[in-house]
């Protein structure tokens, strides 16, 4: 785990690293022949808004399951407040501060809106094993703190009267804003977006829009989407991928004109 | 007997109960204890009263027919955590319920034996040491692969005692004494009920005892932090990953539980059958338990007791109906493992969450029918 000197410091807060927050150097993952990633670097300030963009199979998703140790990649380092991060595993991300939504809604069926935000809280919890057999008021107290901080999100993002339901019996919209609440309550210092906006109509979408752009002052946002409208409002920098590689990297403006860019997409297109 | 396993809104501060007119149920909720602890512990006691109430006005046949059901439920009870909130299945219980009777026929056997309190624990601490084992080679299995490889453990078991038979009895079996009941207990149970303490009878309590400790600990760990987790993971692996869960260790976590529950299971099983031999725990035992708890409900600890209830108490009432209607003694009884499948069928198509989630299903719609629901209202278990 990396060594914490900010530990107890509010999320987002910087102090303790002058450099990126979060940086991937020139990482490379194959899978068989296919060469999903190819040097791809990617810089993530303190508070900053990274978007990741590109045609269908760029590599995107793949770019993020590299960073949440879900594929190891076959070349390349990440560097995590300014410490190399080596042999990640998935289950240390919410540990370090890292919080990632999954393409689609990736929310547990069986477990009520509440339920599923209170496992996003899940690093939060403190009592053992032990206390929950005996059912122990240490137990007891940890559920109401997990189950407070869960109705908080839940509050913020409008969807507490779903507390109680089910996921499945919820408009897809709802659905994507639970899986949201289910992110943020872990109170990460980056939070990865994958496709947050698939499948909302656009006032949903303008809403996702000013809620991230709200996050910023809390923490730094990496945000694969294919609603450019959307990237483009609220991303400070955008990288831009194509058959795995950047093809280019800068401001959203820098990015739009770019010919590279307008390249790929076109290619895409005539596809 | 109601062993709720979710109470994602019945807890203290930050409850979620919806504006609007009370339910029924909230009514009664005012009154239960506010701690976790203190609701669970009241239900056991009112569980306890039932059974004392149920052992001292039965016959001693039924008697028997209650420890014989004590030790399904527990085991089912085990089983139920583990298939359900889970979602591991496993056909080795009934040799994990082998392990149990077997230690137990050990320690009893033993020239010192030691307190019956002692002989459970080490049974039910014995079986999680090989459901630590099992369960982790389970935990990177899935589905048939899963089935596979518990089903080998059930078969290898057995086998086991056939291979040791001079310390296990081979397939005569082990003979098991059974404890005798202590005078403060035969004394107490005379001052309530004015009744003479019988062999059998001490027998059921033994079990019961043991049922309700186990059914208290369970719902605990269901009720909170512990049964999410295992939902969570049951549910979707990566995104409990992500939530900084693991689910390898998790899984091993809901096995071992289980495990340590079939053993207390067989620890019961040896003493009211005062035998532990490989014929009791053929993988018919495995079949019959996932039976129960497919019938009952997975995952509700209410159905586990219920299904075991239907394991005990079905084939003697389907071969009486055989008998009635002129079949032979034989045939009749080859009736009742149709029975089973039949029902097992049924249940699968008709009422796929079996007794206990298509009566919480009824209540739901009697409730949303009556009273409107607010806002917030149930919307759970209609997916
Ligand atoms: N586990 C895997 N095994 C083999 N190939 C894979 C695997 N995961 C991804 N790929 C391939 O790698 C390439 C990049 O896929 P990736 O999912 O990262 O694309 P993406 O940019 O997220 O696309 P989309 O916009 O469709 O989500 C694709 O060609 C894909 O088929
Ligand atoms: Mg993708």
């Amino acid at each position: 785990m990396v060594t914490d000197p900010a530990e107890g410091a509010t999320p987002g807060d910087t102090s303790a690293t002058d450099g990126p927050l979060f940086r991937v150097d020139e990482v490379g993952v194959r899978f068989g022949g296919l060469v999903a990633l190819d040097e791809v670097s990617l810089s993530v300030a303190p508070g900053e808004v990274h978007g990741v963009i590109g045609p269908n199979g760029a590599g995107k998703t793949t770019l993020f399951n590299v960073c949440c140790g879900f594929v190891t990649p076959s070349s390349g380092t990440l560097h995590w407040r300014g410490e190399p991060v080596r042999g990640l595993r998935p289950h240390r991300l919410a540990q370090m501060g890292i919080a990632r939504t999954l393409q689609g809604v990736g929310l547990f069926r069986g477990l009520t809106v509440l339920e599923n935000v209170m496992v996003g809280a899940d690093r939060h919890h403190r009592a053992g094993f032990t206390s929950a057999l005996l059912a122990l008021r240490r137990s007891d107290r940890d559920e109401r703190a997990l189950r407070e901080r869960a109705h908080a999100v839940l509050t913020e993002l409008g969807t507490e009267t779903y507390a109680d339901r089910l996921p499945g019996s919820l408009p897809y919209p709802v659905q994507k804003r639970v899986a949201l609440a289910r992110a943020l309550v872990a109170e990460p210092q980056m939070l990865l977006l994958d496709e947050p906006a698939s499948g909302l109509g656009a006032d949903d979408m303008a809403e996702l829009g000013t809620r991230i752009r709200g996050l910023r002052d809390r923490m730094a946002v990496v945000l694969v989407e294919h609603h450019m409208d959307l990237v483009m409002t609220v991303c400070d920098r955008i990288t831009v991928l194509d058959f795995g590689r950047v093809v280019a990297e800068g401001t959203p403006d820098q990015v739009r004109d770019d010919p590279a860019v307008i390249d790929a997409y076109l290619g895409e297109e005539a596809a | 007997m109601a062993v709720p396993v979710r109470n994602s809104e019945s807890d203290e501060a930050g409850r979620s109960v919806p504006p609007g007119r009370p339910r029924p149920l909230d009514v009664v909720r005012r009154w239960l204890p506010r701690s976790t602890f203190g609701r669970h512990a009241l239900l056991v006691l009112v569980g306890a009263v039932a059974v004392v109430l149920v052992l001292e006005t039965t016959s001693p046949f039924r008697n028997s027919q209650f420890a014989t059901l004590s030790y399904y439920a527990i085991a089912a009870a085990g089983l139920t955590v583990l298939t359900g909130l889970n979602g591991q299945i496993s056909l080795g219980h009934g040799a994990l319920m082998a392990v149990g009777a077997y230690t137990t026929g050990l320690l009893l056997g033993s020239a010192g034996p030691p307190p019956l309190i002692l002989v459970l624990v080490v049974a039910a601490a014995v079986t999680a040491v090989v459901g630590v084992v099992v369960g982790a080679a389970a935990s990177r299995l899935h589905g048939p692969y899963l089935a596979g490889a518990t089903l080998a453990f059930a078969i290898a078991v057995p086998g086991l005692a056939i291979y040791f038979d001079g310390v296990l009895g081979g397939e005569q079996g082990m003979q098991i004494d059974s404890p005798r009941a202590p005078a403060w207990f035969a004394d107490a149970i005379y001052f309530l009920s004015a009744n003479e303490m019988s062999g059998a009878k001490y027998l059921a309590y033994i079990g019961w005892a043991t049922l309700l400790v186990v059914l208290l600990l369970l719902a605990n760990l269901a009720a909170g932090r512990v049964g999410r987790v295992w939902r969570a993971v049951r549910d979707d692996e990566v995104a409990a990953e992500l939530a900084g869960i693991r689910p390898g260790p998790v899984r091993v976590l809901a096995f071992t539980v289980s495990a340590a529950c079939a053993g207390l299971a067989g620890a019961v099983l040896g003493i009211v059958v005062r035998l532990a031999a490989p014929s009791g725990f053929t993988i018919v035992l495995s079949l019959g338990l996932l039976t129960a708890v497919v019938v009952g409900g997975l995952g509700s600890l209410t159905g586990a007791l219920l299904g075991a209830a239907l394991l005990v108490f079905l084939p003697p009432a389907v071969t009486n109906l055989g008998t009635a209607a002129g079949l032979s003694g034989v045939a009749a009884a080859e009736l009742a493992p149709l029975v089973y499948g039949v029902v097992l069928v049924l249940v699968v198509l008709l009422a796929p969450t079996g007794v206990v989630g298509g009566v919480r299903r009824m209540w739901q719609s009697i409730r949303n029918g009556a009273g409107r629901s607010g806002v917030g209202g149930n919307g759970r278990e209609r997916s």
